[in-house]
């Protein structure tokens, strides 16, 4: 519908598209209304109360996120009530919320510090009790903190909305109303999935990543340990951001360079270690193809989806891929051949994963991915602890040289640096299979159905006359819509990509806060940090895993083939069910 | 084969608390005793609406109403009613009050002349539990006339005619929220395309010290029902839901017996009544949530969710449960519909005042002689309900103010007594119609302490989600406590009245919207004993135990009774001298004031 009404803001005439709420229309009309709960992305809640606005005939204010236009609505944005309204309503939410700005997380960071800024609060209006409670930091992953909840919702609607995993809702009632899992268990015994999208879109910083900097800052500083750091693909391409640039630079060289002076003996790259997981990956997807497997094979690469998957699809653990992560694969190679390389033991290498995810640090303590009876990735810090690291330890990182990450873990390919956008495994491994099976070299490598933002794509590829029919999600919410088809027609699909976060592991939940001007998870932002990949794999000569020289290398001298025992041993696992407590099935409406 | 006589004992749950079940026991008894089981017949009705004088006994004919039976008092009515056929007035209730002429008027069978019963027409007539009993009433006749005679608009336009307004509190009118859910869905309704509709009831009473809809519920399930199948005939839907809360386990119970009756009957169900009409009805327990009574919240609720409001527009006409247009209304609203369609929508509106038809019951509590539930045409005055039907305040007590709309609701003061209860004049006057609660207020009570008791209410009931109601409200509420402390500075009379109406404009839903009026109302009507509070630091009805004092007077006699009952030791005094009270060292807790003999401590 594309019907026009007039309208008035503040006094002034518009012509505007009916179809809209009154924020929408006031956006493209110049009028930023002050907002807090509200997210495009989220269903509207209407909860904050802080984007309200007067309609003349209208008794009560009127929040405007959630108020269709009629023709002939006079709006008014600015008003000194509404300005009062708007000043109370932040105020009440300051006046149940702890002082401790200078020492929070997210200072200048917070969309309720900028708020307070920008309404003029200076002083505290109406202090009485304020609420109290514990801190949840039973997760491996991510922080619960209600004292610093300001009830917009949007951590709940994210959980169930996009992430369909309904870990968090709001108990009790009135002024005890809290955020929490189910009957007030840990943070660690519920069906959280350690994704972190909640930390992305709070405004505040009542969900925040298990930080591990300390940990860290100990080890790079022990000079008997040698430290060796891998990076994930999105990192490079988001940490920029927070060191002020626009998303979307890709700021390889640098964080190569900054994480040498922090104090690491070794740089690698995830994405070497993404190109050992194609070729292991692409194999055992051609070995169940060929050897009538379970199919269709469903990726495993992504933590978060790995525990939404033992909680809530056990019945898929068959068609799940035993690869194990890049980032465990890689920390596996670390710890074994690399260990023998250099001739150090095992015990002393410090093994770091800088990743854009709070679920790698769950992945990293999975029993099921111990190698040699050592804990294979022993620190996991996401790109925001990174950011502090480089931040504290006083390296201008805008301005410094960049750097080439170490041999032998530093070579890869432009299908490793996909890997960090939704489609990217998929690509990257129909890359490799199609070779691997036609024995002739895929020309049109650039798959273009699987790429872009769509929850949920599919594409399909013949292969010596056989057609290979794929699917992607991004998003658990996606996945599950993915699946309930998979359980229904297992046979639509040969090979499915899934990855836990919204548009891939670009948007995890480690990654830089948005910035003052933007909104969390932003498209737009999500698009720049891909097309930072995309460009990278553009114009990288080597563009599919197993042209990888030290791939090549790393099979001659230490694996043999794919799927050999020893890669059985090192790079593949089996999953369990995992069933959460008081769950037997569950149904999450459509997204 | 007929009785000499009925003998009908309330069924309500004021009079189950009181045993009423031990008194039919003993009745039945000794009816066997005098061999009279074949000339007289023992009924159980719904709430008759007295429940001060509960357990009630009604015997007729003669419309005699026994008050305050006990068990011991059955023998003494069978053998001087039954038998000598001589009522017992030492038992009987002789008032002249709308109970008796509520009897009165059906003794007449003039069924809908000048009566002010409509919503309430059956309870305490009929035996709620036995679907003939109401079929007698000309039960499910309403039914049958829509089905045979009229086509859904016909009695969209009939609802429409009669002026029937939501009884649950906001008033909106009942005919026009039928005629949008039954468009909705319509080709010309662009939002929803689906055909499938609910209709709702309504039944999730909240407010404190009211029960309306529980003995409409009690007294007379099928004409809720009825008014249900009605609605859903008129705008397309197949099944409706009753939502109440678990707390009313009678209800709950009566209302399902009457379900199944009525499917049994065949006025639920598949072709009802031969038409081509199917219609279920199902029942969903609330947990108790007062929010749940906001529609929007209820059918989040029913839908399997937290209780919390969303914002509107879409309205539930247009997408509601389950996002399917859905017509939602109240326990006494749906009571209304069987008789708007049987005495025409016309006659309806011919009760009651311009803009505010038919009648609407109260359930009239607090400082008042006769408690209970009422039923009164729109545009009686309060003081007709409090004086007249009510009987004024009890102890010969000065009326300070009525508290209608439950939490939500205002204060009104003396000056306000010949407001008539509609709508708009009770808007006017600075409270609201509500769903019907009405407490009266005398001077013992304090104004402070009864906003406090309000807000502290809507906070705990505030579902959390709005910050002007979660939040707001409890700093209200701060200021509140602060006040009655007698910590209280004036600049926070003012920043009750800017956060009041700040969050009176700003909630989301009816809740926080209308949470401040009781302290509002209060200060616009009694804002003298605001400032006394915070200026002289002073209750003047003795409530706010921070701001009492206990003083011992000369008329002590040195007894020591005081001194021995004091929990914290702040009296002191030798036997037959003059005791006095440690201010320092006292709690208030008023022990010693109960304990004199001789009025010797005063509190002040």
């Amino acid at each position: 519908m594309d019907e026009k009404v007039t309208i008035t803001i503040n006094g002034k005439p518009y012509r505007v598209d009916l179809d809209q709420t009154i924020m929408e229309a006031a956006d493209s009309c110049g009028y930023h209304i002050p907002r807090l709960c509200y997210h495009p992305k989220l269903s509207i809640e209407g909860a904050c109360r802080v984007c309200i606005v007067e309609v003349e005939g209208m008794k009560n204010y009127i929040a405007s996120c959630a108020y269709p236009l009629f023709d002939g609505m006079k709006i008014h944005t600015n008003t000194k009530e509404i300005r009062q309204a708007r000043r109370d309503i932040v105020e009440l939410l300051l006046d149940n919320h702890p002082e401790d700005c200078h020492v929070c997380e997210r200072d200048g960071n917070c969309e309720l510090q900028r708020l307070a800024y920008a309404m003029g609060i200076r002083h505290r209006h109406f202090a009485g009790e304020r609420k109290h409670y514990h801190k949840d930091l039973s997760s491996t992953s991510v922080i619960r903190d209600p004292d610093k909840c300001i009830l917009c919702g949007r951590c709940v609607r994210m959980c169930t909305e996009i992430q369909g995993v309904n870990a968090l809702g709001q108990a009790n009632r009135g002024f005890n109303t809290v955020v929490m899992p189910a009957y007030d268990m840990p943070f660690a015994e519920s069906v959280c999935t350690t994704c972190g999208q909640c930390i992305n879109v709070c405004p505040t910083a009542s969900f925040v990543e298990k930080n591990h900097t300390q940990e860290l800052f100990a080890k790079l500083n022990d000079d008997s340990l040698v430290k060796v750091a891998q990076i994930a693909p999105s990192v490079r391409a988001a940490i920029g951001e927070g060191f002020g640039l626009p998303p979307g630079k890709n700021m390889e060289g640098q964080t190569v360079a900054a994480l040498r002076k922090l104090g690491f003996n070794y740089v690698f790259d995830t994405q070497f270690s993404a190109d050992l997981t194609i070729l292991e990956e692409a194999s055992e997807f051609l070995e169940r193809v060929q050897e009538k497997g379970k199919l269709p094979m469903i990726t495993s690469c992504s933590s978060a989806w790995m525990k939404y998957m033992e909680q809530f699809y056990p019945d898929l653990i068959e068609n799940i891929s035993t690869c194990k992560s890049p980032m465990s694969m890689g920390s596996a190679i670390i710890k074994t051949h690399f260990a023998e390389q250099i001739k150090v033991d095992p015990k002393n290498i410090v093994s770091v994963a800088i990743m854009c995810c709070t679920a790698k640090k769950y992945e990293a303590r999975r029993p099921e991915l111990m190698v040699n009876g050592m804990q294979a990735t022993d620190i996991v810090a996401v790109t925001r602890e990174i950011v502090w690291m480089i931040k504290s330890a006083g390296i201008d990182f805008l301005n410094i040289k960049p750097e080439e990450f170490d041999s032998p873990m530093g070579m890869s390919s432009g299908a490793g640096t996909i890997f960090g956008v939704t489609g990217g495994v998929m690509e990257a491994a129909l890359r490799t299979a199609y070779e691997l099976y036609t024995g002739e070299t895929l020309v049109d490598i650039e798959l273009s159905s699987i790429r872009g933002f769509d929850g949920i794509k599919v594409g399909s590829i013949t292969m010596d006359g056989k057609e290979i029919r794929v699917a992607v999600a991004n998003g658990l919410g996606n996945a599950h819509n993915l699946l309930e088809i998979v359980r229904k027609d297992p046979e639509r699909y040969h090979f499915i990509e899934i990855m836990g976060c919204p548009g891939g592991c670009i948007g995890g939940g480690g990654q830089p806060y948005a910035a003052a001007n933007s909104i969390p998870l932003d498209t737009g932002c999500l698009k720049a940090r891909a097309e930072a990949l995309y460009s990278n794999d553009r114009k990288k000569t080597i563009r599919r895993s197993h042209d990888n020289p030290e791939i090549q290398r790393l099979y001659k001298e230490f694996l043999g083939r794919p799927l050999s025992k020893k890669s059985h041993e090192l790079l593949h696992t089996h999953y369990k069910p995992h069933e959460p407590r008081g769950i037997a099935s569950r149904k999450i409406r459509a997204i | 084969m007929s009785k000499k006589y009925i003998i009908t004992i309330c069924d309500g749950t004021g009079c189950i608390q009181k045993d009423n079940a031990a008194i039919r026991k003993i009745l039945e008894q000794q009816l066997k005793e005098h061999n009279l089981t074949n000339d007289v017949r023992v009924n159980l009705s719904g709430c008759l609406g007295m429940c001060d004088k509960g357990p009630i006994v009604v015997i007729n004919p003669g419309y005699t109403i026994y008050g305050n039976v006990t068990t011991n008092d059955i023998p003494e009515i069978v053998e001087e009613h039954i038998v000598k056929g001589k009522p017992l007035a030492r038992l009987a209730i002789q008032e002249d009050h709308l109970y008796n002429r509520f009897f009165r008027i059906f003794g007449d069978a003039k069924f809908f002349g000048k009566q002010m019963r409509i919503a309430l027409r059956n309870c305490g007539i009929i035996d709620p539990e036995n679907i003939d009993d109401y079929l007698s009433l000309r039960g499910y006749e309403a039914l049958a006339k829509v089905l045979t005679d009229m086509t859904p608009k016909q009695v969209i336009e009939e609802v429409k005619l009669s002026g029937l307004r939501g009884r649950g509190g906001a008033g909106f009118p009942t005919g026009v929220k039928w005629q949008i859910t039954a468009r909705a869905g319509s080709p010309n309704s662009p939002r929803s395309a689906s055909d499938e509709k609910y209709v709702i009831c309504n039944a999730d009473e909240g407010d404190p010290g009211a029960f309306m809809d529980r003995s409409a519920i009690e007294g007379d399930p099928h004409t809720v029902l009825e008014g249900m199948i009605i609605g859903g005939y008129a705008i397309g839907a197949k099944q409706g839901i009753v939502y109440i809360r678990a707390e009313y386990p009678l209800a709950v119970r009566r209302l399902e017996k009457a379900i199944a009756d009525a499917r049994e009957h065949g006025f639920l169900g598949k072709n009802i009544l031969g038409s081509d009409f199917s219609f279920d009805i199902d029942i969903r327990l609330g947990a108790g949530a007062f929010v749940c009574g906001e529609e929007t919240a209820l059918i989040r609720s029913i839908e399997g969710g937290r209780g919390m409001p969303r914002p509107r527009p879409p309205y539930p006409s247009v997408e509601g449960l389950f996002g399917k247009p859905t017509l939602i209304n109240n326990v006494e609203t749906w009571a209304n519909i069987p008789v708007v369609i049987l005495d025409s929508g016309k006659w309806f509106s011919t009760v009651g005042t311009e803009r505010s038809k038919g009648t609407k019951v109260f359930a009239l509590a607090g400082m008042v002689v006769n408690t209970g539930l009422i039923e009164v045409p729109m545009g009686t005055t309060l003081r007709e309900i409090i004086y007249d039907i009510g009987g004024g305040i009890p102890n010969n007590k000065e009326f300070k103010a009525v508290q209608t709309g439950g939490p939500s609701g205002g204060c009104l003061p003396a000056k306000y007594l010949d407001t008539p209860v509609d709508y708009e004049s009770l808007a006017k006057a600075g409270s609201i119609m509500g769903s019907g609660g009405m407490i009266v207020i005398d001077h013992d009570s304090c104004m402070v302490d009864i906003a406090k008791y309000f807000l502290e209410f809507t906070q705990n009931e505030s579902c959390g989600k709005c910050t002007p109601c979660r939040e707001g409200t409890k700093r209200m509420l701060d200021i509140l406590i602060k006040i009655t402390e007698g910590k209280g500075e004036m600049y926070d009379i003012e920043n009750l009245e800017r956060l009041g109406n700040m969050i009176k404009k700003a909630s989301l839903c009816g809740l926080g919207q209308s949470a401040p009026n009781p302290v509002l109302s209060t200060i616009l009507n009694f804002r003298e004993e605001y400032e006394e509070h915070v200026k002289d630091k002073k209750c003047r009805a003795g409530v706010c135990k921070q701001l009492l004092t206990y003083e011992i007077t000369d008329k002590c006699v040195g007894c020591g009774a005081c001194k021995k009952v004091c929990p914290v030791v702040a009296i002191t005094g030798t036997t037959k001298a003059k005791h006095i009270i440690d201010q320092n060292k006292c709690i208030k807790c008023g022990a010693c004031f109960s304990k004199c003999k001789f009025d010797a401590i005063i509190k002040k």
